[in-house]
């Protein structure tokens, strides 16, 4: 199929189905026309999307696309590129979070993220979680602190496993834990919303599976988002997905209806493995 | 869905698929055409040979079906690789059912063959000759993916419906006449159930054919020609 052809026919968006078919959860990030240079190159066009609370919305496309630069808006993750010029509006729960008065850090503690590589301080596992809750002045008692470990630990199903050794070093945990020890220092600061960048990539089929269980757990108290090169995952644990080719959102839908019937070609070629 | 996988082996998993299908398909188009031959020309020994040629269909089937679980459990097909890949598996089933019809109207030839010509054997050809363009005509939509074809099939069964009903009407007359017609007719009334089946079969794969291609299913009800189910010849024809 001819790529540059399809291109101009411009995005599809699913936000009137979704309203037609009452979806019931509401939205929790509304983007309209998110746009991302990087100095004069543009990596992402206009972008317009609602994402859900409490579900779990995975991005996916080809290794260039702009699924990450779009996830790194969602906690002005970019505000740290010098080039980088984000323009349009993200609200999260009603706030426009590029408004000049939008505390940044307070920002982070409403939006966690975990990323590809495990990346646990080199502290105890203990400290590793009350790290978020001690600078944000969440806690302040030893007391609190302990109430805010085990119940993060237990959140990313990993209390039972370090329980008897939260003083030891985080980075001595399998890759797997140490994914799941990110999560639970993640969700201390008791986000709202929870960005995952190809979290799984680093870790065995196993792992996998532990933090894909972790991520359907997860949903019921956060909003997830969560980019993928792996689309079986995508299939696995998102009840939506957005695909994104050459810095264009080009249809966003019920995951199962993305996997079974998708309406835009370049879907169907990218998730059949016909180009990528 | 016309480009190619960049995995060229799924591509040739999923063409010996069809490619399976296809040699099913050409099996079965030869033995109804032999059933419905061996009926009008009262031709025992073809109408034994078509019996014993059902089992490679049924090889066939089994091997469609081993393919179908090898490319879901190895590839994960999605989209509209899914879908061809599980229509298949349905097309297959409707393939096999329907040749097992066509062994069934061979195997009455056989006893036809044993007893009095009687008239209405007549619309057997007629009613083999519309049913085994349906069949044509779906294997080729299924082929080329032709959704416009496949539809056309869809509505064509209407006309095999009637011409099943008015062949049902005839030969309860037919029977009511004379005694003696009695079990030929019975025969006739069962071969002509039978292809009528395999019609409906044919719109079933037809209805695959619209959902593999287009993804969702063929809406809208379809026009029914058949109403023996509640058909009475009335008590004065038998005065």
């Amino acid at each position: 199929m001819d790529i540059n052809q399809l291109e101009s026919a411009g995005p599809v968006s699913s936000m009137g189905t979704a309203i037609a078919t009452g979806n019931p959860f509401p939205v929790k990030i509304e983007c309209r026309d998110v746009k991302v240079f990087y100095g004069a190159k543009q990596a992402l066009k206009s972008v317009d999307i609602d994402i859900r609370e409490n579900q779990v919305t995975a991005f996916i496309g080809p290794s260039g696309c702009g699924k990450s630069t779009f996830l790194r808006c969602l906690n002005r993750m970019n505000d740290t590129v010098a080039s980088a010029r984000v323009s349009g509006s993200i609200k999260i729960g009603g706030d426009d979070i590029y408004d000049p008065r939008i505390d940044v850090v307070q920002l982070r503690a409403r939006v966690g993220m975990v990323f590809q590589k495990p990346n646990p301080f080199p502290k105890s596992i203990y400290e590793n979680i009350i790290y978020g809750p001690r600078i944000h002045g969440i806690a302040k008692s030893k007391a609190d602190f302990d109430i805010i470990v085990e119940r993060s630990l237990r959140g990313a199903g990993l209390w039972d496993e370090v329980k008897d050794r939260l003083n030891e070093s985080g980075t001595g945990l399998s890759g797997g834990q140490q994914q799941r020890l990110c999560i639970a220092r993640a969700i201390a600061v008791s986000p709202e919303v929870i960005l995952m960048d190809e979290p799984c990539s680093a870790l065995d089929p196993i792992a996998t599976a532990h933090v894909e269980s972790l991520i359907d757990e997860l949903r019921a108290n956060f909003t997830i988002v969560i980019v993928t090169h792996n689309m079986q995952q995508a299939a696995r644990v998102s009840q939506r997905t957005a695909f994104f080719h050459l810095g264009t959102l080009v249809e966003e839908d019920d995951t199962a209806a993305i996997f079974t019937n998708p309406r835009d070609e370049r879907t169907q070629g990218y998730i059949t493995g016909r180009y990528g | 869905m016309g480009n190619d996988h960049i995995v060229r082996s799924y591509d040739e998993e999923l063409n010996r698929l069809t490619g399976l299908l296809a040699r099913m398909g050409g099996l079965v188009e030869a033995e109804l055409a032999g059933a419905i031959e061996a009926v009008s020309s009262r031709d025992a020994e073809l109408a034994t040979r078509t019996v014993r040629s059902d089992a490679r269909v049924d090889e066939l089937e089994r091997e469609i079906g081993e393919q179908v679980v090898r490319v879901m459990a190895l590839r994960q097909p999605v989209a509209s690789d899914l879908r061809l890949v599980l229509g298949s598996l349905r097309i297959a089933g409707d393939l096999e059912r329907s040749a097992d019809y066509a062994k069934n109207v061979a195997k009455r030839a056989v006893a036809l063959s044993q007893l009095p010509v009687l008239r209405p054997v007549h619309a057997i050809p007629r009613m083999g000759a519309v049913v085994r363009e349906m069949l044509k005509d779906v294997l080729d939509a299924f082929a080329a993916r032709d959704v416009a074809k496949a539809v056309a099939v869809w509505n064509r069964d209407e006309e095999l419906d009637e011409m099943h009903g008015s062949l049902f009407r005839e030969l309860v007359t037919y029977m009511m006449e004379d005694p003696r017609n009695i079990t030929g007719s019975t025969h006739l009334l069962f071969i002509a159930k039978n292809i009528e089946r395999i019609g409906d079969h044919a719109t079933n794969i037809a209805e695959t054919i619209h959902y593999l291609v287009k993804g969702v299913p063929l809406a809208g009800e379809r026009p029914k020609g058949d109403g023996t189910s509640f058909s009475t010849v009335g008590a004065e024809g038998a005065q």
